[in-house]
């Protein structure tokens, strides 16, 4: 690493370590320069916080959280699980769209305090073994992703409908992909990402 | 968002007890209350979580009805095999809702309590709005109304109801069973709605004290079919411009019996009792002679500044939303 | 070696993004982090009375309220590189609505959104202007970027008076959004005497030298560092008032301090591609040979700033027309300052000019292509030089028989299908290349793996891959060898992700170094079978690295444009009157192509936002309240899956060395271009009514069909 125009070392005590992009599959950033989900600081309504337990990923977590708190929220800000995005906040861009109990659903329009005992998968959740899932290799394959903001949405879309098999043909799998926007515009290639996990998967 | 307690309801008895205030709210599948409350339109103080209540959830095929539970998912709904055989008006209203994402988690019964979509309604900031608060005035009259009512609209609203599958319900002269701890009663959707008025901000007649528990939409005549054509601007995921559901029942070639109702055009679902009775006896394939039969509906459209092309557009949409059930288009 | 410049190759971010992976700035965690929480004002015009904060400081988690009453002063900072000319919190003048009037800082997000909703400001509203339509009178010139408002060769008016034809129109195009999917965020942290920022942003640098300037210090005690961006388009590109919020709260507070714009703030605090007004007057002779074109337009301006977009910067690039006159005048109104948005100049100006090509060769009995190829120039007529290297010829050709361009087009209204009539149109498109001087850093460790870093940043184009092509072409190593670090102001200077500038100026620099670099290990001796590891080895140092810069030359013989032929199927319901896009071809010219994968992605990408322009995007106004009117992403229609039909994209590669060394021209915007105004021009052709003004609304063919 170049080290005489800044110091790694420093960068990395503030948690801002520049990373390396490489080409290996699901390649976690090059130093683990991040903190981990910082505890919740300060002062905090007394009342109206719940216990709830959840399965994400595989595995269970069991969280104390102000009633208010979304499912998006308990993902990114407490424990850590950044991959599902908030685009609006408002159930209009598909950016936070999860699987709660195998259904995809979107995250900023679930209270996690609703949610007790469900099974939650999510972007990080999809690899197996440290081997991608077909779709999200297909989407690398087919290039379904420019600035890759709304990506972990449209694959976790897209394995839905892989799974679900309603979608027969080309313009009903751009239906099915309506709920999740992407502004650069990888439409036709998130198609042909989906088409082509289709054939791969047996019927 | 003001915080709020969360009640679980075990039952509908349960639930029934807990919603006795106006700072109550029932949460179903959420998508709707949440963003209300993410906008500061509403602040409950007391949320009462309905999906624990097993019952509401049931989807049941009747000797002359179906019956559908006010907690059933739109999607499942959507993709039941009755429906999907018998009910084309419903499954396209549903799947033409929203995204699939939404139609997994949003409730029948939570559907037909959407509000409206109206710019002014839904803005980030507090703007005049009697949907709002009764009484604050209605920003749409005196500025951007291009999306607003064509029909039954006032001074106090011009907003338009959302829902595409009410539509279809109103064309099916489905029923709303709402429960109160005194007792049920059933409604007929045509009548669940109510136009915008001085003393209230609620679309609906629906009590403070009672819940939907199902909607139940009578049988199909053997060899009617049915049809919902919704007009947008974009292919997918948006509210409806106008919508019409359409059922039909032919003999040869000649409409027997007709049932209309329109969306995106009124503060409720819009019904076309007069325009049905006088399709009797048309020839399903003579368009002119549609349009002759419905046009007296619109004698009583009014436009506002910007949505005068909404009364075109909903006679058109009309006209062919009667032939695709009809199987002519 | 296989060759990689020129192949197909996968993102090598890929497997980051499409697992989740990859840190975006709001992804960042950083212990002890605040929360700030915009607050913005609810009228257009006027002043703020008062601001009571006291009952917000109590509630829960609230640690500070930031208005103008407590802010510190910032240092002049003008516009560009500031997105508004008009500082946040300096002074109680309010100029639009949803213009930044506080910041509260707290513990959790929650908390300080909570917080900004109770805050009372109260206000004394004056008179405002946000309507453009009612006030074109007022319109008055402005200086665009330093040049002056119009330009000229020849005599257009002269030549107007003398053509056998004349055309004259007005073309509409609504006020827009970028609305990228990642809404704005910036994480400030001081150390000390310097600041850190992990921001989301089109340059680092840029960001840099700006927040160095308004908080007074040297560029050295600032550095910024962004490793994506969830896309751009534009707004990301200036700077604008959360990041300096963020910074003087962070210093105030002594904790590191995150601002996330919610996605209703998106749509005033980063600026919206102005609407306009265009007249464009053609004027030919009977064979249709250009004589004159006139481009006069009138945009949407602000009074929170300067900017006024080049709608008619590239028209008289585009035709052989001798006598051509643009100008641009603009309406102050109370709206925040606009800003370039994908893809700016060009982008807005060849809607007007390319309907009004399609109007003339209809008017002239031309097929519409042929026009275009009978007024076709190798020449830029308005810079008076050649064009680097132009094969546009060659993309209309191409297009033509891809898309099965008809030599004798059927009357406009009469193909009919079902239910439905349908069309086709088609448009030119250019986009000036924009280059800036570039320097990369390219190091070989013992490892095995080269190292890349230059300080530009992803947005989306595929940057971290065509850089690591580049130097694996150039070093003879495998692709899979080579790391990218980008994003970072601490790196040799990169180019800013705008204006389609990144793959041609970074990548010329990372083939310098990458060059240089190899010379150097050449003069250490390395044989021709040695890796650079074992040279490495043998001399028992752990990396090599040299540097290289590119610059484009100051004085250009030539003209630097990207070319494009975009051909559009329409179908609009005989009835209904909603158009919907059927087909689109589009074939392209943009010099040597490094990544035709993701560069055939970004064209489609272009394409979209075309669809999007053409027939739903537009940013209502409240006039009454002075305020665009739904700040959501149910109100702002971007287009869905189910919106976009087969779209065939292709390139026509043409090594342009007068470009850069590395052959290469500006793609990002070009897709976008043209695909507008070809749409139109389809929506005549099958219902034979002319529709001047984007989007198309479905009132506007329901009148004309009416």
């Amino acid at each position: 690493m170049p080290t005489d125009l800044f110091s790694r070392r420093e960068l990395i005590e503030l948690g801002l370590a520049t990373s390396a992009v490489s080409l290996v599959p699901g390649a976690a950033l090059a130093a683990s320069e991040e903190s981990g989900p910082a505890a919740t600081p300060g002062p905090q309504h007394t009342s109206d916080r719940v216990v709830r337990s959840f399965t994400i990923n595989g595995t269970a977590y069991k969280v104390e959280i102000d009633v208010r708190t979304t499912l998006l929220d308990v993902l990114r800000e407490r424990l850590g699980l950044t991959g599902t995005k908030l685009g609006c906040d408002r159930g209009e861009c598909g950016a936070c769209t999860v699987h709660i109990d195998d259904q995809p659903m979107l995250s900023c329009l679930v209270l996690a305090a609703m949610s007790e005992g469900r099974k939650i998968t999510t972007i990080e959740g999809l690899a197996r073994n440290g081997s991608l899932h077909p779709v999200q290799t297909a989407f690398i394959e087919h290039d379904a992703f420019q600035c890759g903001f709304c990506t972990s949405g449209q694959i976790m879309s897209a394995v839905a409908c892989v799974r679900e098999r309603r979608a027969r043909s080309d313009a009903e799998i751009r239906e099915r992909m309506s709920g999740n926007l992407c502004r650069c515009g990888a439409y036709p290639q998130i198609l042909a990402a989906v088409r082509a996990s289709m054939s791969l998967e047996p019927a | 968002m003001r915080s709020f307690q969360l009640h679980r309801a075990s039952s509908i008895e349960d639930a029934l007890h807990a919603i006795n205030d106006r700072d109550t709210f029932l949460i179903a599948g959420g998508t709707e209350l949440l963003n209300w409350m993410k906008e500061g339109i509403v602040s409950p103080r007391r949320l009462v979580d309905i999906n624990p209540i097993a019952e509401l959830h049931e989807i049941r095929v009747e000797s002359a009805a179906i019956r559908f539970g006010a907690l059933a998912r739109m999607s499942d709904i959507a993709h039941h095999d009755t429906v999907s055989r018998d009910y084309a008006v419903i499954r396209e209203a549903l799947l033409s809702s929203a995204s699939p994402q939404l139609r997994n988690m949003a409730s029948i019964g939570g559907n037909l309590m959407q509000r409206t979509r109206c710019p002014y309604f839904r803005a980030d900031v507090d703007l005049a709005c009697n949907k709002r608060a009764a009484g604050a005035g209605c920003s749409a009259l005196t500025s951007d109304d291009r999306v607003s009512a064509i029909f039954g609209r006032n001074e106090h609203c011009v907003a338009t109801h959302p829902s595409d599958v009410a539509v279809a319900l109103a064309a099916l002269d489905a029923t709303i069973e709402l429960r109160s701890l005194r007792g049920s009663r059933t409604v007929p959707l045509n009548d669940f709605y109510r136009l915008p008025d001085r003393s209230s901000v609620s679309e609906t007649i629906l009590r403070q004290d009672e819940l939907i528990t199902s909607i139940v939409v009578p049988a199909p005549a053997a060899t009617r079919t049915s049809r919902y054509l919704k007009i947008r601007e974009r292919s997918s995921y948006e509210f409806a411009m106008v919508s019409a559901a359409a059922s039909v029942q032919l003999r040869g070639e000649i409409i027997e019996d007709a049932r209309v109702a329109l969306g995106g055009v009124a503060h409720m679902p819009w019904r076309f009792r007069t325009g049905e009775a006088a399709l009797k006896g048309v020839k399903l394939a003579d368009a002119a002679a549609i349009r002759h039969a419905i046009a007296g509906e619109f004698v009583s459209a009014r436009a506002g500044h910007h949505n005068g092309f909404k009364v075109e557009l909903a006679l058109r949409t009309t006209i062919r939303a009667i032939e695709l059930a009809g199987g002519a288009a | 070696m296989t060759q990689q410049i020129g192949r197909p190759t996968n993102r090598i971010d890929g497997p980051l993004k499409v697992t989740g992976q990859a840190r975006y700035t709001a992804d960042i965690a950083v212990e002890g982090v605040l929360h700030g929480a915009l607050v913005t004002s609810t009228i257009p015009s006027g002043r703020i009375v008062s601001v009571d904060a006291r009952a917000v400081q109590k509630l829960p988690g609230v640690l500070h309220v930031l208005t103008h009453l407590n802010m510190p002063r910032l240092h002049s900072l003008e516009s560009p590189p500031a997105g508004d000319a008009v500082l946040p919190l300096q002074n109680s003048v309010i100029l639009y609505e949803g213009q930044p009037v506080a910041l509260v800082i707290a513990s959790t997000l929650p908390q300080a959104r909570d917080a900004a909703r109770e805050l009372s400001v109260s206000y004394e509203r004056t008179d405002f202007r946000t309507n453009l339509h009612t006030n074109l009178h007022r319109a008055e010139s402005r200086p665009l970027y330093g040049q002056p408002p119009g330009t000229a060769v020849g005599n257009a008016d002269a030549a107007l008076v003398d053509a056998e034809v004349t055309l004259d129109h007005t073309y509409q195009t609504a006020d827009r959004h970028h609305v990228p999917m990642e809404t704005s965020s910036t994480l400030a942290i001081w150390r000390d005497a310097r600041l850190l920022l992990r921001d989301a942003v089109q340059g680092v640098t840029i960001t840099q030298q700006a927040l160095a300037r308004v908080l007074n210090l040297d560029p050295s005690q600032v550095d910024v560092q962004c490793d994506f961006v969830g896309g751009g388009f534009g707004c990301k590109g200036f700077i604008w008032s959360h990041q300096m919020l963020a910074a003087v709260a962070a210093r105030m507070l002594r904790s590191p301090v995150r601002i996330t714009l919610t996605r209703a703030q998106t749509f005033t605090l980063h600026g919206y591609q102005p609407g306009s007004y265009q007249r464009v007057r053609l004027g030919a002779r009977r064979d249709g040979t250009l004589t004159a074109i006139r481009h006069d337009s009138v945009l949407a301006g602000s009074v929170a700033g300067p900017h006024v977009e080049p709608a008619g910067w590239g028209t008289g690039s585009i035709y052989a027309c001798q006598d051509v006159s643009v100008s641009h005048r603009v309406v102050l109104l109370n709206k925040g300052n606009p800003t370039p948005m994908r893809a700016p100049i060009e982008g807005l100006g060849q809607v007007a000019v390319e309907i009004a090509m399609d109007e003339l060769a209809w008017r002239l009995g031309f097929n519409p292509l042929e026009l275009r190829l009978k007024n076709y120039t190798d020449i830029d007529i308005a810079q008076g030089r050649p064009f680097s290297a132009k094969k546009l010829r060659e993309c209309y050709a191409e297009g033509a028989r891809r898309f099965g361009w008809p030599t004798h087009m059927p009357a406009p209204g009469t193909l009919e299908q079902g239910r439905e009539r349908f069309g086709y149109g088609m448009a030119t498109a250019l986009f000036q290349t924009f280059r800036s001087t570039a320097r990369a850093r390219v190091t070989a460790n013992e490892s095995g793996r080269v190292l890349v870093e230059t300080g530009t940043q992803e947005i989306g184009g595929g940057t971290y891959t065509v850089l690591a092509q580049v130097a694996a072409e150039v070093l003879h190593v495998p692709l899979s060898k080579v790391d990218v670090v980008i994003g970072h102001t601490r790196l040799p200077e990169g180019p800013m992700s705008a204006g389609s500038r990144v793959t041609l100026s970074a990548g010329s620099a990372v083939q310098a170094a990458a060059m240089n670099l190899r010379r150097r290990f050449a003069e250490l001796g390395q044989r021709p079978d040695q890796t650079y590891e074992s040279v490495l080895r043998g001399l028992g140092v752990q990396q090599l690295a040299a540097e290289g810069e590119w610059s484009p030359a100051r004085e250009s013989t030539h003209s630097l444009y990207s070319f494009g032929a975009v051909f559009v199927q329409v179908a609009v319901d005989c009835d209904l009157c909603i158009p919907r896009v059927r087909r689109v071809v589009g074939i392209y010219d943009a010099g040597r192509i490094v990544n035709p994968k993701a560069a055939l992605s970004q064209m489609s990408g272009g394409i979209v936002w075309g669809i999007g322009q053409a027939l739903l995007e537009r940013s209502g106004m409240d006039h009454q309240h002075g305020r665009f009117l739904e700040k959501n992403l149910a109100g702002y229609r971007v287009p869905v899956n189910a919106d976009v039909p087969e779209i065939d994209v292709s390139f026509i590669d043409n090594f342009d060395d007068r470009a850069g060394p590395l052959g290469a021209r500006g793609i990002g915007e070009l897709g976008s271009i043209g695909i507008g105004a070809a749409i139109a021009n389809a929506v005549f052709h099958a219902t034979g009514r002319r529709l001047r003004a984007l989007p198309i609304l479905p009132e506007a063919l329901l009148d004309a069909a009416g």
